[in-house]
């Protein structure tokens, strides 16, 4: 059976590792876009899905997180790049699959990761004027305030 | 503006009025036209979103109107807002606004442990909950390296059967609605009830069950359980073949619904578009074929594929659908493993309860997997099943604690939806509602 590393082994700088069976490639940040022309071309076709995960006291601080799956070949890919500094940002992937559109201005939105490139970065999700970003592990959760008003005093 | 002007230029030499371009010779175009930019085709061929639109020069402003559909529009299955460019009738640009239903549920999942997360999930994508949860579940599974029993395995493929077709008969229900067959809406929500009800007789609560949970489900299928899936397979069988007589050569609805709404395979491939719509155009990708779980590889049943890509395919597909999972659950019904219905492994399962009567140990046991929850060793796992909608999918990430560090959906609609501005574009304002109803969206899942 093919593996995805069959098809792309041949790219540098590409780490090829494994999780809990799944093949997982990690890749420096900028080849992340390079990467992913490859892989279309190999058979890649389908965008399934892009997140992230904020690992906070990591360099980088930020790991964003491919899912590719081949309809030809059978097969699921995960590409894993890191993004931190001062202003995270990795390469779009809308000029190679547009269907990575929501889901990087979802990331955006969650994480306050740009994607250079990206035809349309706004948020999605939360409204416009929102100040942080959710997903992040800094991010409370917070509370409101709930007064119990008129209920009857017992002494 | 520019585009506008060259091809008004080109169009004049080519009528002979001006002098030949010199610049092209005998042996080819040297260069690009101004119209055959890189930027240009890698806009034709959909690489790249553009969002400012050029208007026409022939159309004036005030010949073209901005139409907001929604958030509160009956017609859109929840809050799903639509910018509308409008010109007199037809629909030149599409532009969905979502997030009016966003609670923040993968943030609520990084507070709740593995035990609890299904009852999170599970209101995601509130038509498909044992979709949800097995996806859940899967990932969970797969992090901590344990098998669930034959028995399990079983029961999750029924009740995931069952979920698809009570899913998809919302789905030709609310489609029926919008486009004004009232009738079928309230015959396939009739006939979902039977289906809902089995739900309750099994997990308790007609939605949002907590059912399948992380080593198996939660409890074992109540007394009588194979003669009422034997009588919502027969019953679906009956039924739906009547409804789908009704509507399949009706004139009224093929000529809602034919040629409406129409996508290509590319499109598809190339905006993340699963599931029924990818498979109305022709491709047989469905993941229970090509990457099963829970062993429902072991069951027979076809894929139905459409060939246009439109509303009328998109529905046909959803009707076989339902159709082959009533075959699928009629044989989970017939060839049901005996034994646990959740896994041994006493990380993950509680103690029996007869134990816990006569077991120090077995309470304190009992006591620590609910508060504490179990451990997962540290890794990150994708789980994907075939939803009703498409590919759903679960992203969990673990550091080793009884809470995961990051969960993550990959909601099918969220994705599907952006099929919409390309079914939509030049389309008459009347199809809007046939083509979002042929999508299905569930808003819950869209915004999580």
């Amino acid at each position: 059976m093919t593996t995805s590393q069959d098809l792309l082994g041949s790219f540098n700088e590409a780490e090829w590792t494994e999780s809990a069976g799944e093949e997982v490639v990690r890749l420096p940040t900028e080849s992340l876009r390079e990467f992913a022309e490859v892989a279309r071309e190999a058979g890649f076709e389908l965008l399934s899905d892009v997140t992230a995960v904020d690992w906070l006291d990591r360099e980088p601080r930020f790991d964003v997180v491919v899912n590719l799956v081949s309809l030809q070949h059978r097969l699921r890919l995960r590409i894993i790049v890191g993004a931190g500094g001062e202003e995270p940002s990795v390469p779009s992937l809308v000029p190679v699959w547009p269907g990575a559109n929501y889901a990087e201005r979802e990331v955006f939105d969650m994480f306050g990761i740009t994607f250079a490139d990206h035809p349309d970065l706004t948020r999605i999700l939360m409204p416009d004027d929102w100040e942080g970003f959710p997903l992040r592990r800094d991010f409370a959760t917070g509370s409101v305030p709930v007064q119990f008003k008129g209920s009857h005093k017992v002494s | 503006m520019t585009d506008q002007k060259s091809r008004q230029e080109i169009d004049l030499w080519i009528s002979g009025t001006e002098e030949p371009d010199t610049a092209a010779t005998d042996e080819g175009a040297q260069e690009m036209r101004q119209e055959e930019s890189g930027f240009r085709l890698a806009e034709q061929v959909g690489a790249v979103v553009s969002d400012d639109y050029v208007f026409d020069d022939e159309f004036s402003d005030d010949e073209r109107m901005i139409v907001n559909m929604g958030p509160q529009h009956p017609s859109t299955h929840g809050v799903l807002r639509l910018q509308i460019e409008l010109e007199g009738e037809i629909i030149r640009r599409t532009k969905p606004v979502i997030g009016y239903l966003h609670t923040g549920m993968e943030k609520t999942a990084e507070a709740l442990t593995f035990m609890q997360g299904p009852t999170n999930v599970t209101r995601m994508d509130y038509l498909a909950s044992f979709h949800n949860e097995l996806a859940f579940s899967l990932a969970t599974e797969r992090l901590l390296g344990i098998e669930v029993p034959p028995r399990a395995d079983a029961i999750r493929v029924l009740m995931t059967e069952l979920n698809r077709i009570s899913s998809h008969l919302v789905a030709m229900a609310t489609n029926g609605m919008d486009i004004g067959a009232l009738s079928i809406m309230t015959y396939g929500f009739r006939e979902r009830e039977q289906v809902l009800a089995f739900f309750e007789k099994v997990t308790g609560l007609r939605m949002n069950h907590n059912y399948i949970r992380p080593g198996g489900v939660a409890a074992d299928l109540p007394p009588g359980w194979r003669a009422d899936v034997k009588a919502i397979a027969e019953n679906m069988r009956a039924r739906i073949g009547d409804y789908d007589d009704m509507l399949k050569e009706n004139p009224i609805w093929t000529g809602r619904t034919r040629g409406i709404g129409v996508i290509t395979a590319e499109e598809c491939l190339a905006y993340s578009v699963t599931g029924p719509t990818l498979r109305s155009t022709g491709i047989d990708w469905d993941l229970r074929k090509v990457f099963p779980y829970s062993g429902i590889d072991q069951y027979e049943f076809d894929v139905p594929v459409g060939e246009q890509g439109d509303v009328y395919d998109r529905y046909r597909v959803r009707i076989e659908e339902i159709l082959q999972s009533a075959r699928i659950v009629e044989q989970v019904a017939e060839a049901m493993p005996k034994g646990d219905y959740r896994s041994d492994d006493r990380k993950v399962t509680p103690p029996p309860r007869a134990r816990i009567d006569e077991s120090m140990e077995a309470l304190i046991h009992h006591f620590k997997i609910f508060t504490e929850g179990f451990r997962v060793p540290p890794g990150e796992t994708y789980a994907a099943v075939e939803g009703p909608r498409g590919e759903l999918g679960c992203y969990i990430v673990s550091n080793g604690e009884g809470i995961p560090y990051r969960v993550h959906v990959r909601a099918p609609s969220f994705y599907n939806l952006q099929a919409l501005p390309i079914m939509m574009a030049d389309s008459l304002v009347a199809d809007t509602i046939a083509t979002i109803a042929s999508l299905d969206p569930v808003m819950g899942d869209v915004d999580r």
